[in-house]
C-alpha cells in the first residue's frame, strides 16, 4: 500500500528546488536574448548554492539515516556529502566554461538547463533507497550528459563522441537494468535495504544462480560508468571529442554520482555478496590501473592522457571498495573527492588557455607555460604532482587512504601493483611538468588570459585547494568517515 | 615550556620561498631576500645546537600536535644530536649554496631561490620529524624542488636527468610507504617510536627491511642502484649538485638509522652481509669507476657513492659487533664514524662541487682535458681546492680522514678482510683525487682559455673559505661533534643489543 506522506516532501526539498529553480530558469531564459545570457549564468550558480545550503541543513546526525516515499529515496551522511561536492563540482563547470562557450558560440541557455537537470539526476542517484530511484537517477543524468557531449552540433568530433556515448552508455544501462531484473527476481524487491535483508547466497539458496548473475550485470553496468577497464571504450573518445567545458564536468562530478551509484548497489543492496563483488572489484581494479596507466604514457593530447589517467584513478577508488568496510568506503569516497577537484583543475587549465579558434588540447600547447604565465604554471604543477600523488598534496593522502584501505583489507598484492602502476603513471604526469618548465616556449608572449575574472579566481582558489587539502586533510577525512557511520564493521 | 623551534626552522625557509617568488620580481632583490632568509635560519639553528643538553634526555625540542587524528598521526617533531648535527650541515650548507648561486645563476633567479629554500626547510624537515609519515611527506616532498632545479637551470641533458632522478627515487621510496602502511596496521599509529616496540615477526621483518632498503639504497645511493646519480649530479647547477651530494644523500644514511636499525633489527642482523657487501663494492669498484672519469662532476659523484658506502658499511658492521661479537664499544665507533663520515663527506663533497662550479663559471667546461695547471692563473683557488681534495682522499688532519678511519678500526674488530677491503679506499680514493688535481691543478698552463681565468671573487672566497674552516676544524677537533651525537649512538647501540630475539 503506498501512502504519501507530507514529511517526505521536506526531506526531498533540495532536489523540490533544485527542479523548480531548473524550470524557472528554463522559462526565464526563453526571454533573454544571447547579450543577456549572463543572468541565466548567475542564476544557476545562485540556485547551485542555494540547493547546496539546503542540502547542508538537511544532513541528519551522524549514524542517521531519513527515507522518504516508501524507502524509495533516502538521505544520509553520504549522500549529504555527495550532492555538496556534486553541487560544488557542477558550480565550477559554470565558472570555468563560460567564456570558452561564448568564443565558440555555444553559451546558450541549453548548457545551463542539461547540467543542472544532470546534476538534479546525480542527486536522486546518490539518495537512491530502491533500484528504480537509481535507475531514475541514472538516466536523467546520462540523458542530460549525451546531449551536453553533443552540444557543439557542427563539429564532427563532437557529434562522434556523443554517438559513442549515447551507444555505449544504453549499452550499460541496458545491461545494468537486466541486472536489476534478476535481483528483483531473485528477492521479490526493488528496495535496496530489503534486498540487503533477503538476498541469500548460501549455498543452498535456490536463488544463488540468479543473484550471482544478477550481481555480474550490476557490476558491469557500474563499471561503465565509472569508466573502469575493460568498459572503458568509450572514455577516451568522449572526453576528446566533447567541448572542454563539458569534459571538465564528465571527468569531474558525475564520478562522484557514479561512486554514490556503486556504493547505494553494492554495499546498499548486494552487501550479503561482499566477497562475490570485492573479488570481482580487485580485479576490475587491477585492469583500470594497467590499461589507463600505460595507454596514458602514449597520448599527446592532453585530454586523451587525462581521461586515461581517469580510468586508472578509477582503480585506486576501487581499491577503497575492494575493502568493504566503513573506512574503506570512506577512503573511496576520499579518493572520489580528491580526483573530481584535481581533474576540475586540469581541464579547467586548457580551458584557460584555449582562445577563440584555438583548443589547448595538445600537450605541446603547455610548452614554456613558466615563462609566460608562471602562476598558472604553478597551479598546473601542483595538480600534476597531486594527480601523481606526490606528498604532500591532496592527491598522495587520498592515495595513501585506499592503500592503507586495500592493506588493512588483506589484499597486500592489490597495494603492491597500484604503487607500481602509480610509478609509471608518475612519468606522464612530470611530462606535463616538464613541458610547462622545461621548455622553451613556441612564443614568448605573456600568456593571454581570459578576461573573466571569475572563471581565473576559481580556478586558482580550486589549485590551491589541492596544497591546502593536502595539509589540512584531516577534517574532509574525518567528515567522510562519520558519513559512513552506520556501515557496520 | 614547549619550544617551535624546529617547527620555525622548517616553515621560515618555506614560508620565505614563497616571499622570494612574490617580491622576487627584480633578481638582486630576489638574491638578497634569499640569502638574508637562508642565515636567518642558519642563525636559528645555532642555538638548537647549543641548546642541546647531552645529559639531557635523547630527544629534545620536542613538538606534537594532532595532525590527523583518525589514523593517530602527528606532527611530532623533536632532535637528538644526529639530527641536530644534520640539520646544522644543512642550514650551513644552504647558506652558501645561495650565495655561490649569486653569480651563476642569471634566468629566473626567484624561482632559483625559492626552490633552494624550500629544499632547505623540507631537508630540515626530514631530519625533525619523528612521525614515519610526516617524515615521508618531507622525503617525498623535496624531490619537487630537486626535479625543478636539475631541470630548468641543469645542463644539456638536464630533462632526462631529472626524470630519472625523480622517477628513480620515487619507485624506492613508494615501496617504504606501503611498510609503513603495514606497520601502522600492525601498531594503529605512525610514530617511529611505536614502530620499533611493534614486536614483529622474522618474516615481516625481512620484507620491512627490504622495503626500506629499496627506498634508503636508491637514496644514498648504494650501488647497484645508484646510476641516476652521476647523471642527476653532471647535469644539475652547481648549487643542485652541492645540495645533493651535501645534503640529500644523507637522508639515506639517516634512514637507515631512523627506520632500518630500530625497526627491523634482526632483519638488518641477518641481511647485514647483503648491505656490507653493496658497501665494499661501492667502496671499491665505483672507486675505479671514478677512476676513469673524463668529466670532473662525474668523478666527483663516483666518489661520493664510494664515501657513502662507508656509511652503510659503518651503520651495519655495527650490527655484527653488538650482536655477535658482543662488543658494543666497537659498535659504537662503527656508528660514530658512519655519521661523522655523513657530516665530513657533506662538507667535502659541497666543497668539491663549488670548486668545479667555480671552474665552470669561467671556462663553461666540466671536462678535465680542458684544463690544466689552472694554480698558475688561480692560486687561491688553487690552495682551497687541493685542501680540499686531500680531505677527499682522506688525509689525516682533515674531516675526510676522521670518519673513514673510525669505520676501518671497528670493520677490523668484526673482520679484517673487510677492514683490508674498506681500507682500500685510501689508495683508490688517493689516485682518483690527486690524478684529478694533477691533470686539473698542476703542470702547464693548459690552454689560452685557462691563462684567462681570474682568480676567486669575495663571494667565491667566503663560500671556499667557510667549507675550508669546517673540514679543517672536524678534521682537527672532532671531540663536539662526537659528543654531541655520543648520546643517540649509545642509545642505538642500547637498542640493538637489547632487541635480540
Amino acid at each position: 500500500m503506498i501512502q504519501f506522506n507530507p514529511a517526505d516532501l521536506v526531506t526531498l526539498r533540495p532536489e523540490l528546488f533544485l527542479l523548480g529553480a531548473t524550470c524557472s530558469i528554463l522559462l526565464i531564459d526563453l526571454f533573454l536574448k544571447a547579450a543577456q545570457r549572463d543572468v541565466t549564468h548567475w542564476l544557476s550558480l545562485l540556485a547551485l548554492a542555494a540547493t547546496a545550503a539546503l542540502v547542508y541543513c538537511g544532513i541528519p546526525a551522524p549514524g542517521q539515516s531519513v527515507p522518504a516515499f516508501n524507502d524509495m529515496f533516502v538521505s544520509d551522511g553520504v549522500a549529504g556529502v555527495l550532492k555538496l561536492f556534486v553541487l560544488l563540482m557542477t558550480g565550477l563547470v559554470f565558472l570555468y566554461g563560460r567564456s570558452y562557450l561564448r568564443d565558440r558560440k555555444l553559451f546558450i541557455g541549453e548548457f545551463y538547463l542539461l547540467l543542472l537537470f544532470a546534476t538534479l539526476g546525480m542527486m536522486l542517484l546518490v539518495s537512491a533507497g530502491s533500484l528504480v530511484t537509481v535507475y531514475l537517477g541514472l538516466e536523467l543524468l546520462t540523458l542530460s550528459s549525451y546531449a551536453l557531449v553533443a552540444l557543439n552540433r557542427d563539429s564532427a568530433a563532437s557529434s562522434e563522441a556523443a554517438i559513442k556515448y549515447f551507444v555505449l552508455g544504453a549499452l550499460a544501462s541496458g545491461l545494468l537494468l537486466y541486472g536489476m531484473s534478476m535481483i528483483y527476481g531473485a528477492t521479490g524487491t526493488l528496495d535496496l535495504a530489503k534486498i540487503h535483508a533477503v538476498a541469500d547466497f548460501s549455498t543452498n539458496s535456490p536463488h544463488r544462480t540468479l543473484l550471482a548473475f544478477g550481481l555480474v550485470f550490476l557490476v558491469v553496468g557500474i563499471a561503465f560508468k565509472l569508466g573502469a577497464a575493460p568498459f572503458h571504450m568509450w572514455l577516451p573518445d568522449v572526453y576528446q571529442g566533447a567541448p572542454t567545458a563539458i569534459t571538465v564536468f564528465i571527468g569531474s562530478a558525475p564520478k562522484l554520482a557514479a561512486f554514490g551509484m556503486a556504493y547505494r548497489l553494492l554495499e546498499g543492496g548486494m552487501g550479503g555478496l561482499h566477497g562475490q563483488w570485492t573479488l570481482m572489484l580487485a580485479w576490475l581494479a587491477v585492469l583500470s590501473l594497467a590499461v589507463g596507466n600505460l595507454f596514458a604514457i602514449a597520448q599527446t593530447n592532453l585530454k586523451r592522457m587525462l581521461a586515461y589517467s581517469t580510468i586508472s584513478h578509477v582503480g585506486f577508488l576501487l581499491l577503497g571498495f575492494v575493502n568493504g568496510s566503513a573506512s574503506g568506503y570512506a577512503a573511496a569516497m576520499f579518493y572520489a573527492i580528491s580526483y573530481a577537484l584535481m581533474a576540475a583543475v586540469a581541464f579547467g587549465m586548457i580551458l584557460l588557455l584555449a582562445r577563440a579558434g584555438f583548443e589547448a588540447e595538445e600537450i605541446d600547447d603547455f610548452k614554456g607555460l613558466n615563462q609566460r604565465n608562471p602562476w598558472y604554471a604553478g597551479i598546473m604543477a601542483i595538480t600534476m604532482f597531486s594527480l601523481a600523488g606526490v606528498p604532500p598534496l591532496f592527491g598522495f593522502f587520498a592515495k595513501l587512504m585506499v592503500l592503507k584501505a586495500a592493506i588493512d583489507a588483506g589484499q597486500l598484492w592489490l597495494a603492491i601493483v597500484a604503487i607500481v602502476f602509480a610509478i609509471v603513471g608518475l612519468y606522464y604526469y612530470l611530462r606535463v611538468v616538464k613541458v610547462m618548465y622545461f621548455d622553451e616556449p613556441a612564443d614568448d608572449a605573456p600568456l593571454a588570459l581570459p578576461p573573466d575574472r571569475a572563471f581565473r579566481w576559481s580556478l586558482s582558489l580550486n589549485g590551491l585547494a589541492l596544497l591546502a587539502l593536502g595539509i589540512a586533510w584531516s577534517p574532509l577525512l574525518e567528515w567522510c568517515n562519520s558519513a559512513f557511520a552506520a556501515v557496520a564493521k | 615550556m614547549a619550544s617551535h623551534l624546529l617547527s620555525l626552522l622548517i616553515w621560515l625557509p618555506i614560508l620565505g620561498a614563497i616571499a622570494v617568488l612574490a617580491f622576487g620580481r627584480e633578481a638582486r632583490v630576489a638574491r638578497w631576500l634569499s640569502l638574508l632568509i637562508a642565515l636567518a635560519t642558519f642563525a636559528l639553528s645555532v642555538p638548537l645546537w647549543t641548546g642541546y643538553q647531552p645529559s639531557g634526555p635523547l630527544m629534545q625540542f620536542v613538538e606534537s600536535m594532532a595532525w590527523i587524528p583518525a589514523l593517530k598521526v602527528n606532527y611530532a617533531l623533536g632532535v637528538d644530536g644526529i639530527s641536530v648535527a644534520l640539520i646544522v650541515l644543512t642550514t650551513f650548507t644552504s647558506v652558501l649554496v645561495i650565495l655561490g648561486s649569486w653569480g651563476p645563476i642569471e634566468k629566473r633567479v626567484s624561482q632559483y631561490m625559492a626552490a633552494m629554500l624550500a629544499l632547505e626547510g623540507l631537508l630540515i624537515g626530514v631530519f625533525a620529524a619523528t612521525d614515519a609519515l610526516l617524515f615521508y611527506v618531507f622525503f617525498e616532498g623535496m624531490l619537487i624542488p630537486m626535479f625543478i632545479i636539475i631541470g630548468i637551470w641543469g645542463g644539456p641533458r638536464r630533462v632526462y636527468a631529472t626524470l630519472k632522478f625523480f622517477i628513480y627515487t620515487f619507485l624506492g621510496s613508494i615501496f617504504m610507504l606501503v611498510g609503513l602502511i603495514y606497520l601502522h596496521m600492525k601498531t594503529g599509529e605512525f610514530s617511529l617510536d611505536a614502530f620499533s616496540r611493534a614486536g614483529l615477526g622474522s618474516t615481516e621483518q625481512a620484507w620491512l627491511f627490504f622495503a626500506f632498503l629499496i627506498a634508503f639504497a636508491i637514496k644514498v645511493p648504494m650501488w647497484p642502484v645508484h646510476t641516476w646519480l652521476p647523471d642527476a649530479h653532471v647535469e644539475a647547477p652547481t648549487g643542485g649538485s652541492v645540495i645533493l651530494a651535501a645534503i640529500m644523500l644523507k637522508v639515506g644514511g639517516y634512514g637507515f638509522l631512523r627506520f632500518s636499525l630500530p625497526i627491523t633489527p634482526d632483519a638488518s642482523q641477518e641481511y647485514a652481509w647483503v648491505v656490507i657487501a653493496m658497501s665494499l663494492i661501492a667502496i671499491i669498484y665505483i672507486g675505479y669507476v671514478a677512476l676513469v672519469q673524463e668529466d670532473m662532476k662525474k668523478l666527483i659523484a663516483y666518489s661520493s657513492i664510494a664515501h657513502m658506502g662507508f656509511v652503510t658499511l659503518g651503520l651495519f658492521i655495527a650490527l655484527a659487533l653488538v650482536r655477535q661479537h658482543q662488543n658494543p664499544m666497537g659498535a659504537r665507533l662503527a656508528i660514530q664514524g658512519a655519521m661523522v663520515q655523513m657530516i665530513s663527506h657533506g662538507f667535502v663533497s659541497g666543497a668539491m662541487f663549488s670548486c668545479i662550479g667555480v671552474m665552470y663559471d669561467r671556462l663553461h667546461t666540466r671536462m678535465i682535458k680542458d684544463y690544466g695547471g689552472v694554480a698558475n692563473v688561480m692560486p687561491w683557488f688553487a690552495a682551497f681546492m687541493v685542501l680540499f681534495a686531500m680531505a677527499n682522499c682522506g688525509l689525516p688532519g682533515t674531516s675526510g680522514f676522521i670518519g673513514e678511519f673510525m669505520v676501518i678500526l671497528a670493520a677490523f674488530q668484526d673482520s679484517p678482510l673487510i677492514a683490508l677491503l674498506a681500507a682500500f679506499t685510501l689508495i683508490i680514493g688517493a689516485a682518483y683525487t690527486l690524478w684529478l688535481v694533477k691533470r686539473v691543478i698542476f703542470g702547464e698552463v693548459g690552454n689560452d682559455k685557462v691563462a684567462k681565468m681570474k682568480d676567486l671573487d669575495a663571494r667565491e672566497w667566503i663560500v671556499l673559505g667557510a667549507f675550508a674552516v669546517a673540514v679543517l676544524a672536524l678534521g682537527v677537533y672532532p671531540k663536539p661533534l662526537t659528543d654531541l651525537m655520543e648520546p643517540a649512538v649509545l642509545q642505538i647501540v642500547k637498542a640493538l643489543a637489547m632487541a635480540k630475539a
